[in-house]
C-alpha cells in the first residue's frame, strides 16, 4: 500500500511517501494505525492522527485494499 | 440558481481586489469577504513566516464539498475559496473567502460556516517559523 505522510507526521516518519508492506494482519484502518505506531512510536506524540483512504477520511473499521492510497493526517491547521 | 465554486490552492500572493472582481456580478447585490491574515506573533514569539502544506487533491475535494454545502444551505450564487500554500509572510492573506448572493441575507453566516469547517477538516498544515525555531500548529481535532 502506498502511504502519504504530511505535516508533523512526515517529520516523525522522515519521508513524505512510502510503501507499506503489512507486517502482521492489518486488515482495517485501525489495525494499520496500530501497526504504524509500533513501527514509528513518535506518531503517538501527535495530538491526533486521522487516516484518509483514497482522499477521504476513513473510520477505524474501514477495510483496506492493497490498491488503496493511504494518507496520514495529523491535526490540520488551515485558514 | 446554479452555484459555482471557485477553489484554488495558490502558491502566489492573493490579490483581494482581483478575486472579488472575478465573481462580482450585477445579478448579485451581496458580497461578503473573509480574509485570514498571517500574524507576526504567537504566544510571545516573533513569527517570521508560515509554511503551508496541503494534501492537494484531498484538500480540493474537501473545499469543494464545503463550498457545495454552503451554497445549498445559504442559497449562494458563487463561492470562492483561495488558500495559500508554501511560504507566507506576516501581513499577507493566507486565505480569502468570497460568497455572493442576490441579497445579503445569510452571507455572513455562510462565510463563517466555510472558515469554521475549513479549519476542522481540510488537510492543510501550517508550520510557524520563529526567530528561534519552528513548530507545526496542531489545531484540529
Amino acid at each position: 500500500m502506498k502511504i502519504l505522510v504530511f505535516g508533523a507526521a512526515r517529520e516523525v516518519i522522515g519521508k513524505g511517501e512510502f510503501e507499506w508492506i503489512p507486517i502482521g494482519n492489518e486488515l482495517t484502518v485501525g489495525e494499520l494505525k496500530h501497526a504504524l505506531s509500533l513501527e514509528y512510536p513518535g506518531l503517538k506524540k501527535l495530538k491526533s492522527l486521522s487516516i484518509a483512504v483514497n482522499e477521504e477520511y476513513a473510520s477505524e473499521e474501514r477495510r483496506l485494499d492493497r490498491d488503496d492510497v493511504i494518507a496520514l493526517i495529523p491535526p490540520v491547521s488551515g485558514g | 440558481m446554479n452555484p459555482t465554486a471557485h477553489i484554488k490552492l495558490e502558491g502566489n500572493p492573493l490579490d483581494i481586489a482581483e478575486l472579488t472582481a472575478a465573481i462580482r456580478s450585477t445579478k448579485n447585490g451581496g458580497e461578503c469577504v473573509f480574509i485570514g491574515t498571517v500574524r507576526d506573533n504567537h504566544q510571545g514569539k516573533v513569527v517570521t513566516h508560515l509554511e503551508f502544506e496541503a494534501y492537494e487533491p484531498m484538500a480540493i475535494r474537501e473545499l469543494t464539498r464545503i463550498a457545495d454545502l454552503a451554497s445549498a444551505q445559504f442559497k449562494l450564487a458563487e463561492v470562492l475559496i483561495h488558500h495559500r500554500i508554501g511560504t507566507v509572510y506576516p501581513g499577507e492573506a493566507a486565505i480569502v473567502i468570497v460568497v455572493t448572493a442576490p441579497h445579503r441575507n445569510q452571507l455572513f453566516d455562510a462565510c463563517k460556516m466555510i472558515i469554521d469547517q475549513l479549519k476542522e477538516t481540510v488537510p492543510i498544515w501550517k508550520k510557524e517559523v520563529y526567530t528561534d525555531g519552528a513548530s507545526w500548529v496542531q489545531a484540529h481535532p
